[in-house]
């Protein structure tokens, strides 16, 4: 945090107006010209305390980092937001927009800020009731656990009721209508609740999504009415937990007792064998007579178009996942099958078995060639997202696809990696991270796409040629580190044990022929002291280490995996670099779960110089895969020339600290970080980001693969 | 009140261990013994492996040893040792040996768990040699017919260092078990704890919605063990609410997010 300013003496004395637009003009000057000045917003600023002032220019100055536009907009909307808000109030405003721009750009994030009142009212009620991001994930969960396809759960557009869309269930961001916290969660469990109904209960299901998009807005209101009524009474049979805290609710929010012809209404469609079609054939006799009753405060609205489309696409790309499932199976269950034509003849079958479990009553066993078959739950979740769209599956999506459609449906169209840069296309099948922000003191969310690629195999005899070179040292490198192996070593004087230990027996009985007391400890026993270590190599391929540091980090790799080979130790070599936070790439080496191969070789050979440094979201992928693999040490050695670098702007103190950042969630997973470099300057970062003991400088490049190995058993012995 | 101490050779299970066959691997099991094929039992934990072994000896009137398998098991831990008395050395069997020489089954639970080493000391007894070598003693055991060696297995943990070696599985029958469907599930309660057929079904039901979240923060979903015994304290009298939380998703999980999801759920149902 060096370059934020100290704050400011409280007592010290508001700056005036021209102080104040002197030192807006210094960041605005890019977007201002002789129409447009900072004078005014300078002007309402002067009203300011001292203090307030402060925190305005600071976040001007971090928002013109931005863009300045932002920034100025920020600066005259401040004076109305430092009214309304506190100053973390104004602080998260301000932050709100700036991840609004990361996300999406700068008119929305103008926008975001011209909301000022809303987001104030929101900050109020957050403050009272119980915000969404807070139970999002118990909702999520809880919606998974009662059943079905699985549901997101997301923030509704300002105002709007809740909703479905039948993946994500729409809620508002805030609840404050009740007292206390605990009321407004059991509002928002109703909500999630109501609308996990609209699945699990088919008020979508077979095409009335399709038919309601084109219906009348009256028959729509008068639908979603008629189904909050089928559904609670679905619920109260389903969970009677549910049908209490609705209850309980209804009398908490006031709610009124149905007006007539709605109670006659609700005692028909409470009835178990109503359905999703009962509500629509009243709905449609209704409209235009009848006017549908207030909203239950939970209920969710009815929105057919949004779910005509998701449901639509849907369909489409189920039928073909699970069309290749199948012929996935077959293929798995028979083996590979020459001829696709025998496969076309729809070896599946489904059979219709009871589940009480499910709304319907039943569910499907699927069979081959007349064998029941117990698919993989990818499918059955398949099949069972089918059911809740369609209510049956139809025959022809029995009908494994061929080779041919598999070829059309399931292969993506090829991308190059590069697109993501042109802007052609952003996240698919690549990670996001997130980045922090010193300046802000936050995380830019989902900032950088990170990708995994291969480093191509070259086979040019680089590996043996460096084996051949170094043949007295790789012998030396194998006996040292088969020495640190974990070999099997003999306790004495054990008090259990395999085997008698013959000497401390002899002195335990010389002991008592004497007199004195004899031990009990009488017996060897064999301990394996395991090396419990998973070490992952981080390779800096930027453009910088061009050259002989290039070929240093290879002859560098090639003497470690030998060590390594001889140590036991499990290992993973991933190869840094990208261009912008757009092109992270992280390129395979060698995976945990992968031999030493002759392929592994050819990749080492095949690491190539690329573009930048971008080291946090390298180190928070890595860190991740470490996590994953048990291990009771595990280590994450970073092999680098330089400071963190990249296009744009991910340098100086940014870079730094968001390396830093991304190394202390690493120490928290429980991950050793290590550095070893060749920037002589390194001192001067280093241990700020590594720690002071958590690095090693080597001077001389040309020694990098003697020292590497070596610094490699120092630290795990 | 005393303990009652027994060898376990001696240790005859007199009374039906009740066990609700879902397939086939009553007459499976017994085939493989009376073929002297060693059994492997595949399957989450608490879906009933245990007590069909129960089961399983009590049916072929066999004692049962079993020996729960961990990281610091060794290979004289199962066949035997020298221990020190009286100034003099005495060969002491370890489980393993015990079983082969009475001719009963012995039970290797969560064999993945024991080290590398000690799995291979049951290779020779797991092919159609079926002796034991003790290396110690120098001697060689040779199982009787009877003997039956039948360990256990949960595929679940899908962990590079938790699997069982090739070499070790395809010298076994297997079997597979997994909890089972919602009306036995319900039976079984029923049968276990006295509970009343309606709350069984719920138990059942709130089973299933656990072991929908399983992957998405759970790693196993609630077993038939623990509605066993969720259903013993609903019956001595505690509400279901409160049962399911302490014998259920407090069991399961310690993540904050994932317990208040777990309570809902069962506040829902109940």
């Amino acid at each position: 945090m060096a370059e934020r300013l100290a704050a400011p003496d409280p007592a010290e004395a508001p700056l005036a107006a021209e102080a104040i637009e002197a030192r807006l003009d210094e960041h605005l000057d890019l977007v201002l010209s002789s129409r447009r000045t900072a004078a005014g917003p300078a002007r309402e600023l002067a009203a300011f305390s001292r203090a307030e002032q402060e925190l305005v220019l600071r976040w001007v100055a971090v928002l013109a980092a931005a863009h300045a536009e932002l920034a100025y907009q920020f600066a005259s909307l401040a004076p109305r937001a430092l009214v309304l808000m506190d100053e973390t109030g104004v602080e998260a405003w301000a932050r709100q927009a700036m991840d609004t721009y990361d996300r999406a750009g700068l008119y929305p994030a103008v926008a975001a800020l011209k909301e000022v009142e809303a987001f104030a009212e929101r900050a109020r009620a957050r403050a009272a009731g119980l915000a969404l991001e807070e139970v999002a994930g118990v909702l999520e969960r809880l919606v998974q656990g009662l059943g079905g396809r699985p549901l997101k759960v997301e923030a509704a557009e300002g105002g709007a009721r809740p909703w479905t869309d039948t993946e994500t269930l729409r809620l508002p961001p805030v609840l404050g209508l009740l007292p206390g916290r605990e009321e407004n969660f059991r509002l928002y469990k109703a909500m999630a609740v109501t609308l996990w109904a609209q699945g699990w209960f088919g008020t979508w299901r077979a095409g009335l999504a399709e038919r309601l998009a084109g219906a009348a807005p009256a028959v729509v209101a008068l639908y979603e009415a008629c189904e909050a009524l089928r559904l609670e009474a679905c619920l109260g049979r389903l969970l009677p937990g549910v049908r209490r805290e609705l209850a309980a609710l209804g009398e908490a929010l006031g709610a009124a007792p149905l007006p007539a012809p709605w109670d006659e209404a609700a005692r028909r469609l409470a009835a178990p064998e109503a359905s999703a079609a009962d509500s629509l054939a009243l709905a449609e006799a209704w409209a235009g007579r009848v006017a549908p009753p207030p909203p239950r405060p939970w209920q969710g609205e009815a929105r057919p178009a949004e779910v005509a489309a998701v449901q639509a696409a849907r369909i489409e790309r189920e039928r073909g996942e699970l069309r290749r499932a199948l012929a996935a199976l077959a293929e798995e269950q028979r083996g590979p099958v020459a001829d696709p034509i025998r496969l076309e003849a729809a070896p599946f079958r489904l059979e219709r078995v009871e589940d009480p479990v499910l709304p319907e009553g039943f569910t499907f066993r699927l069979e081959l060639d007349g064998q029941p078959l117990e698919p993989p739950d990818e499918v059955r979740g398949l099949m069972a997202s089918i059911v809740q769209d369609l209510g049956e599956i139809p025959e022809e999506y029995l009908v494994p696809a061929g080779p041919g459609e598999y070829d059309a449906e399931a292969r993506p169209p090829e991308r190059d990696p590069r697109d993501v840069w042109k802007g052609m296309y952003h996240e698919e099948g690549a990670c996001l991270y997130d980045e922090w922000d010193h300046r802000r003191g936050h995380y830019r969310k989902r900032w950088c796409v990170l990708r995994e690629l291969d480093v191509h195999p070259v086979r040019d005899g680089f590996v043996e040629r460096t084996l051949r070179r170094h043949r007295g040292l790789v012998a030396s490198l194998r006996r040292t580190f088969e020495v640190l192996r974990g070999e099997d070593r003999l306790l004495r004087r054990q008090p259990e044990g395999e085997e008698v230990d013959i000497d401390a027996l002899v002195e335990a009985h010389a002991d008592a022929a004497t007199g004195r007391e004899m031990t009990d400890r009488l017996f060897m026993r064999k301990r394996r002291e395991e090396r419990s270590i998973a070490v992952m190599f981080m390779v800096d391929m930027s453009g910088s280490t061009k050259g002989w540091i290039n070929d240093a980090e290879r002859e560098a790799l090639v003497l470690l995996c030998e060590a390594l080979e001889a140590l036991g130790d499990r290992y993973a070599i991933y190869g840094f670099s990208g261009m912008t936070r757009k092109r992270c790439e992280l390129f395979r080496i060698k995976r945990f779960d992968e031999p030493y191969s002759e392929e592994v070789r050819a990749r080492i050979s095949g690491i190539r110089p690329q573009d930048y440094t971008r080291m946090g979201v390298a180190i928070r992928h890595l860190a991740r895969m470490l996590r994953e693999v048990e291990a009771r040490t595990k280590l994450l050695i970073t092999l680098s020339d330089g400071k963190p670098d990249d296009f744009d702007g991910y340098r100086g103190a940014y870079g730094i600290e968001d390396t830093r950042m991304a190394l202390i969630e690493a120490k928290r997973e429980g991950i050793h970080p290590f550095c070893i470099t060749i920037d002589r300057e390194a001192r001067e970062y280093l241990p700020h980001m590594y720690g002071a003991v958590n690095y090693v400088i080597v001077d001389d490049v040309r020694r990098l693969p003697f020292k590497v190995s070596d610094i490699y058993r120092r630290l795990t012995s | 009140m005393t303990a009652q101490t027994l060898r376990p050779e001696e240790h005859y299970i007199e009374a039906e261990p009740y066990y609700e066959p879902v397939g086939d691997e009553i007459e499976i099991f017994e085939a493989a013994w009376r073929n002297q094929l060693p059994v492997l039992l595949k399957g989450p934990t608490g879906c009933g492996k245990t007590r069909f072994m129960e089961h399983m000896a009590w049916r072929l009137r066999r004692p049962l040893i079993t020996v729960s398998c961990h990281d610091d098991l060794t290979a004289s831990d199962l066949v035997g040792r020298f221990l020190v008395a009286g100034g003099e050395t005495v060969w002491v069997d370890g489980p393993l040996a015990r079983a082969v020489r009475c001719g009963g089954i012995c039970y290797l639970d969560e064999i993945v768990e024991a080290r590398k080493d000690t799995t291979v000391v049951i290779h020779p007894l797991a092919d159609d040699r079926r002796v034991l070598p003790m290396e110690k003693r120098g001697e060689i055991l040779r199982a009787p017919p009877e003997f039956c060696l039948a360990i256990s297995y949960n595929p679940g943990y899908q962990s590079v260092l938790k699997d069982l070696k090739q070499s070790t599985r395809q010298r076994f029958v297997a079997l597979e078990f997994d909890y089972p469907e919602p009306e036995l599930e319900r039976r079984i309660i029923e049968k276990e704890t006295g509970l009343d057929p309606a709350m069984a079904e719920r138990l059942v039901k709130f089973a299933h919605m656990t072991r929908n979240l399983k992957g998405s923060g759970l790693d196993e979903g609630a077993s038939t063990r623990l509605l066993v015994q969720a259903a013993k304290l609903i019956v001595s009298g505690i509400p279901p609410v409160a049962a399911c939380r302490a014998a259920v998703a407090e069991a399961l999980t310690d993540d904050p997010e994932m317990l208040a999801a777990i309570h809902e759920l069962s506040a829902s149902l109940f």
